[in-house]
């Protein structure tokens, strides 16, 4: 039905000039390739690695974004959020679906369901519990809603095992579930 | 407004999770892209891409039809920013897949609060509350957009960050202009929101004029 809808809608607006092909493509294609979760992996990753940046990054989040190249809709002002062993962040838009886009693309599916966005605010242990994220009653859990154009990245834990691995080998152990805080970083 | 777009904590919405999929792409079916892009494009033209004036569109979306597809949802805000504007009949789409062409109506020409890029603005008048301090969130419904989520609502909370000023997206939403004022991060305990049970802490970005000293 949506399909359907799309279709006809597109059939409006190319009729009137306000889309065109070459435009609709330029819009997808940059967020299938160019903008997505590997961005933010690198900045992790490059966290993990570098104090300095490490202690720019949680300082000015935008402007260490930056340094690495992502900036864009989406990520006016960044603010980074370092998960601890002592506290957990977790990260909701409960209004609609903002989302980090310079560093993690358009969000994914379960970001965007009504029951996170319902859930994660007034139960956030269950919420991670049942993504198999087991956070302790020791450890403090920061809830952060997305409510006005700041936009939030996890900084999450380094796992202790990766301690011999390169930035750059880092980097593939880093996903987007652990950047929102719903997963930790697993070791391979 | 009050409703279906306003998720945090309502009850109602709540059940099983989607799976996590780390390898989800951006666009899972070919038309989601479309989506996407018609989306920006028709609020390009409509509202000069007044971000806040899309998102008050999306939280208007019916019910059954916000619940039904995340993406359906933003086509159906296309639709209502193009209506709203001037540049399509309303019911346009649905006569289109009817066969039927519905004569375009009368354009309907705004002042453009969003014409500036961005949100952030500076704001000249120092920031009201500090870091540290207690504060208390409106507790009015507010019948236009707002972002004030319902959950937030009188509660009591403490600042934890002053944030860059922004504009007012209640006030942009409706072309009303962009009205600048500082935000600040704002951390609930869970006990103030939901009452005794699960500790934990939800930090909320709130404009000034949602707060007063508490």
């Amino acid at each position: 039905v949506s399909a359907e809808r799309t279709a006809a809608l597109e059939a409006l607006l190319v009729e009137r000039g306000l889309a065109d092909e070459a435009t609709i493509e330029r819009f997808i294609t940059t967020y299938e390739t160019a903008v997505g979760p590997l961005n933010g992996a690198r900045v992790v990753a490059r966290a993990w690695t570098d104090p300095d940046y490490r202690a720019r990054l949680l300082a000015d989040g935008t402007a260490a974004i930056a340094e690495l190249g992502f900036s864009g809709p989406q990520g006016e002002h960044m603010v980074v959020l370092e998960s601890t062993p002592e506290v957990h962040h977790v990260v909701v838009c409960t209004l609609c679906s903002c989302y980090p886009w310079p560093v993690l693309g358009l969000p994914p599916s379960w970001y965007k369901d009504p029951a996170y966005r319902a859930r994660v605010v007034r139960e956030p242990r269950a919420v991670l519990a049942e993504w198999g994220t087991v956070v302790g009653d020791d450890v403090e859990v920061r809830v952060v809603d997305s409510s006005s154009e700041v936009r939030y990245l996890v900084l999450p834990e380094r796992p202790a095992s990766t301690a011999g691995l390169t930035e750059e080998e880092l980097v593939p152990l880093v996903t987007r579930d652990a950047m929102v805080g719903v997963t930790r970083v697993v070791a391979p | 407004v009050d409703g279906i777009a306003d998720a945090g904590g309502r009850r109602e919405l709540f059940g099983p999770l989607p799976p996590l999929d780390p390898d989800e792409p951006a666009f899972p079916a070919p038309w989601h892209g479309r989506a996407f892009a018609l989306t920006l494009l028709a609020n390009r033209t409509a509202t000069a891409s007044n971000l806040h004036a899309l998102r008050h569109a999306l939280e208007r979306v019916p019910r059954e039809h916000y619940l039904a597809s995340y993406w359906g949802r933003w086509v159906r805000a296309a639709e209502l920013v193009l209506a709203e504007s001037g540049l399509l009949a309303p019911g346009a789409v649905d006569a289109r897949i009817a066969g039927v062409d519905l004569p375009d109506p009368e354009p309907a020409p705004r002042a453009n609060p969003g014409a500036a890029p961005g949100n952030l603005r500076h704001v000249t008048a120092r920031p009201r509350h500090a870091v540290g301090t207690s504060v208390v969130a409106a507790s009015a419904a507010v019948p236009g957009h707002t972002r004030l989520p319902a959950y937030a609502r009188g509660r009591r909370g403490t600042v934890t960050a002053v944030l860059p000023a922004q504009v007012t997206p209640d006030v942009a939403a409706h072309f009303g202009g962009e009205a600048p004022q500082h935000v600040y991060a704002v951390a609930f305990a869970s006990t103030e929101l939901w009452g005794p049970g699960e500790e934990f802490t939800v930090t909320v970005d709130l404009l000034e004029s949602y707060l007063a000293p508490a």
